[in-house]
């Protein structure tokens, strides 16, 4: 009796200490958009439950679906919805795909500082990032020729662009594929006629963000926080985290974390737009 | 030859050692000794053995993996294109489809059929065309909905996966022929992720992988063949042991820190000076390489210029020869082989060189006219594309086939250089 009594206390006495571990150690891969903010959870959540180890790897959204499904990632970052063929390869492995949105984003279309056009319609940039536009001043600005900054094939930014400003149409041939959201700022910063497309967070003094009409012109929209918040900034797009079933119970406090005020806290502070 | 001069510096060791200290007969040790040697010789043997089937390994890969390619069809496996049974054309290609679904092509009347304007039918279009009880609550409907609409609209081209057909299809499928090598190797344009038919024209790539590296061939080797020779021959003893840990230290530079280097300085520098729309050129892409590969080419041909036996330099002086003339008559012509050596390791890293290329060079896939255009190089492809493409699909293995052609590339170069190197030591 005495025995079992001293064993349940000692139990007792260990149980906040197990609860308070909650440590995480788990490797995040993926969108180039998402790595600041998965930087900056993984940063605070690494203080809040010491021991935890959370690697966060960027290469664009195709990058961390690929590894999710070849299994060397355990969550993949995507600012991109999966599509259907990452999908399925998902199911005919028997795997359990599971999705949360982390935040929501606003893509701005970028431009030179010098640049005199500061808005433009949804098939404008159409026609300028398929190409069929090939003159600032066939949209109002001066006689110079445009020059398209892209992201590569693999990141979730160039399809969601294609998708939703392109209708789906191909990318210019003569658009320029910069490795990196940083390379596209820092390219359009020092030249002249060029225009490009990033996440809110990567905006900075370097670069002017244009205001954007879905509607023909009736109305033109400037990026932002609230703009996007509101929906009233047509070019938003949901921040996801792709993980398998099996490992959710690993990562549980984490997408606790990211998911509570204290995460949307960071998330706000990022600059993306956080849920609700 | 080589294992045998190493074998006997570990022998006379091991000689004075038995001698030494192991009192035995003399049968016996020259046993041992016999058997130590053997065993030595064994160790290096089959060191470059190992080294040399891990290499004979990697190509092999690379080929397997790249040539696959060629049975591979330009629409993924798991989905098709459909027309109407009535539909006149028959000859669609890869690159007519392309068009169709991006809009270039907008009737039928383009491709030799009737005066129609073309309608896209594609899993999202499906929504709007049927209402939600027509396509099942679960989408079991969606393939009597895809035989309906074909059947009945004669303008139509479809795509879907291929499970959202019916078996009793009243329309006509579309089967595009698989990619073929002229296709692969002459095409113009590279779009490995469209739908429905990805594009996979290596051409651009190609042209632009040459041009780069030949303009950075000819800036650094003439470059570094002069400071390896001011170097060994002319500079004096203070200035060369300055300049060499400081060459050598340009070599250890990372390559993301040159393409950071090219990217905010040297970009913007071209732009400014020859006054272009854009920055991100081949000519930026060339002089990232040139001065890549200069540390590498200076330090082995200056080695190789001063190991020049000094009774030769002093034979050419005694004849009355000037100090430029031994250089070039007598110097240079003995160090051949060594200058050789380093002008292959020094464009091998040219060649190859992936990171510092992505980032200068614009990669835009288009044919290069001049050197002041963005071009896109077969290294930079590979490093941008093999993250996301689907293990053993087809975008893989044409990311496979590119390494071939950029391992060709080298190969052939390298032939030329040995056969350079053979003809002259006639």
């Amino acid at each position: 009796m005495k025995k079992k009594l001293i064993t349940l206390s000692l139990v007792v006495m260990m149980l906040p200490a197990l609860l308070s571990a909650q440590k995480v150690v788990c490797k995040i891969k993926g969108s180039d958009t998402c790595l600041p903010l998965s930087q900056r959870f993984s940063e605070a959540f690494m203080k809040k439950a010491p021991g935890s180890s959370i690697s966060v790897i960027g290469g664009g959204s195709g990058v961390g679906l690929s590894a999710l499904i070849s299994g060397t990632t355990d969550i993949a970052q995507s600012s991109r919805s999966i599509k259907m063929d990452e999908k399925m390869k998902l199911q005919d492995a028997g795997k359990v795909l599971k999705e949360t949105t982390i935040a929501f984003d606003a893509l701005a279309i970028i431009v030179n500082p010098a640049n005199k056009v500061s808005q433009l319609t949804r098939e404008q940039l159409e026609g300028i990032f398929t190409g069929k536009i090939t003159n600032w001043k066939q949209v109002g600005g001066d006689d110079l020729q445009i020059i398209v900054y892209s992201r590569e094939s693999s990141s979730g930014t160039f399809d969601f662009m294609k998708e939703h400003v392109m209708s789906n149409k191909n990318y210019a041939k003569t658009a320029l594929m910069m490795p990196a959201t940083g390379a596209v700022v820092q390219s359009v910063s020092q030249t002249k006629g060029a225009i490009g497309y990033v996440g809110l967070a990567y905006l900075e003094k370097g670069v002017k963000a244009l205001k954007v009409s879905f509607n023909k012109g009736k109305t033109y929209t400037e990026p932002s926080i609230e703009t996007a918040k509101s929906k009233t900034y047509p070019i938003t797009r949901p921040l996801h985290y792709y993980y398998l079933g099996s490992i959710e119970g690993k990562i549980k406090p984490l997408i606790n974390f990211i998911l509570s005020a204290e995460g949307q806290a960071i998330v706000l502070k990022e600059g993306y737009v956080p849920l609700n | 030859m080589h294992a045998k001069r190493q074998a006997c510096g570990l022998y006379s060791i091991l000689n004075i050692f038995i001698r030494n200290f192991i009192p035995l007969k003399k049968i016996a040790r020259m046993k041992i000794r016999k058997i130590t040697e053997k065993f030595i010789e064994g160790i290096l043997f089959s060191s470059s053995t190992v080294t040399t089937i891990a290499v004979l390994f990697i190509v092999f890969f690379l080929f397997k993996s790249g040539i696959g390619l060629f049975n591979q069809n330009p629409v993924d496996k798991a989905y098709a294109i459909a027309i109407n049974a009535n539909n006149p054309v028959n000859d669609l290609t890869s690159k007519k489809i392309k068009d169709i679904f991006n809009g270039d092509i907008t009737n039928w009347k383009e491709l030799g059929g009737k005066n129609q304007d073309i309608q896209l039918l594609t899993l999202d279009q499906l929504s709007s065309k049927f209402t939600e009880e027509e396509l099942g609550a679960n989408f079991e409907h969606i393939p009597q909905c895809v035989d309906k609409y074909v059947s009945q609209n004669e303008n139509v081209i479809a795509y879907f996966d291929k499970k959202y057909f019916p078996s009793d299809f009243h329309g006509k499928m579309v089967e595009l022929p698989n990619i073929s090598i002229t296709d692969f190797l002459l095409g113009k344009e590279w779009y490995p992720t469209t739908v429905p038919t990805a594009q996979f024209g290596v051409l651009p790539l190609i042209l632009g992988t040459l041009w780069v590296t030949f303009c950075a061939i000819l800036l650094a080797l003439p470059i570094g063949l002069i400071t390896a020779i001011y170097m060994a021959e002319i500079a004096n003893e203070r200035t060369r042991r300055m300049l060499k840990p400081v060459i050598e230290l340009l070599a250890g530079i990372p390559s993301v820190v040159y393409g950071f280097f090219g990217l905010v300085v040297l970009v913007p520098f071209l732009q400014r000076l020859f006054l272009l729309p854009v920055g991100e050129t081949a000519l930026a892409g060339s002089l990232i390489l040139a001065i890549m590969a200069l540390p590498t080419i200076i330090t082995i041909s200056e080695d190789a210029i001063r190991t020049t036996p000094v009774a030769l330099k002093e034979a050419g002086l005694a004849l009355g020869a000037s100090h430029w003339q031994s250089i070039l008559r007598i110097i240079l012509p003995y160090a051949r082989s060594g200058i050789m050596a380093a002008f292959i390791l020094g464009i091998g890293r040219a060649v190859g060189e992936t990171m510092a290329v992505l980032m200068v060079t614009g990669n835009a896939a288009v044919i290069p006219h001049t050197l002041l255009e963005p071009v896109r190089t077969i290294p930079a492809t590979i490093a941008a594309e093999l993250g996301e493409a689907p293990f053993g699909g087809t975008h893989f293995q044409a990311l496979f086939a590119l390494g071939i052609i950029l391992f060709i590339i080298t190969f052939v170069f390298n032939s030329l250089v040995e056969i350079v190197k053979k003809k002259e030591v006639k």
